[in-house]
């Protein structure tokens, strides 16, 4: 029988975040949690545990994809799991992540608010009902540049779970491509030295608490 | 028991997912360092599980020899 445990569920959170969205824009800033939490367990523990148990994506996309079938399951094209579509995907991500952080500190300055969501970096989206008047501008700004980059990022895990393997959002997402990265940083003088990088047996690992 | 002929193979461009570790019957594999997966030898049966769900599509199975 299998065990029901609330790790299980945080697909859950994931279509929340993306309904509260919705209804109000402001919700987009609980996404920083998605974004701090893997890079702070990857930081300070040295290890991608987040994308391995606690991605609520991950779950959303292995739900689509497994349970309701909706994912062709073959193999992506090599070229998703390269290391230079990876980290270039990363650069690019950054880069918009970058421009968005710029359009917010240009209304935290005086420039005015721009009320839509920009789906793949170039639909831009009316998003006229949202009520942010309560809040400073540059605050709702960047409620609304960081939801465009989830809902985008969303989107993109959607098709490629649809036309490949129900996680193939999980090759190129900028965030496990970061901190595998940072994984490589910290811990991969001790992969290298005990040649446990990519294969052979994971005793090793295991007792030091990998 | 008798090892199997077969063993699943972690290629290099493992993104660490984690999938394969999650349907893995025999908890033979997981992810070291944060950087890739690995595989027990000697708990791994080449079952396949793990290489019909990697998303990245780097796992084969392959020759116990080949490997070991």
């Amino acid at each position: 029988m299998k065990t029901r445990k609330w790790v299980n569920y945080l697909w859950i959170a994931e279509l929340s975040y993306l309904f509260l969205g919705l209804f109000n824009i402001l919700f987009a800033w609980l996404g920083m949690v998605f974004f701090s939490i893997p890079l702070l367990v990857a930081i300070f523990g040295g290890s991608k545990a987040y994308c391995n148990r606690y991605c609520g994506r991950g779950q959303l996309l292995r739900l689509l994809g497994e349970k309701l079938k909706l994912s062709r399951n073959v193999p992506p094209p090599k070229f998703l799991r390269s290391t230079w579509f990876r980290y270039g995907f990363l650069t690019f991500f950054m880069a918009m992540f970058g421009l968005m952080l710029f359009s917010t500190y240009q209304v935290f300055t005086g420039a005015p608010l721009s009320q839509t969501v920009t789906l793949l970096w170039v639909f831009k989206l009316p998003w006229q009902w949202a009520d942010i008047s309560f809040v400073a501008p540059w605050v709702g700004q960047f409620a609304f540049g960081f939801f465009s980059v989830m809902l985008t990022s969303t989107v993109l895990g959607i098709v490629t779970m649809g036309l490949f393997r129900p996680q193939s959002w999980c090759v190129y997402c900028p965030m496990g491509t970061m901190t595998q990265g940072v994984c490589k940083l910290k811990n991969g003088k001790k992969a290298r030295i005990h040649g446990r990088e990519s294969q052979a047996d994971c005793k090793l690992a295991e007792d030091t608490g990998q | 028991m008798t090892a199997s002929l077969r063993i699943a193979h972690v290629g290099k461009e493992c993104v660490a997912c984690g999938c394969c570790a999650r349907v893995c019957p025999r908890a033979a594999i997981q992810i070291a360092w944060g950087i890739s997966a690995c595989v027990d030898p000697e708990l791994c049966v080449g079952c396949r599980k793990c290489a019909q769900v990697c998303p990245a599509a780097v796992i084969d199975i392959v020759e116990r020899e080949a490997v070991l």
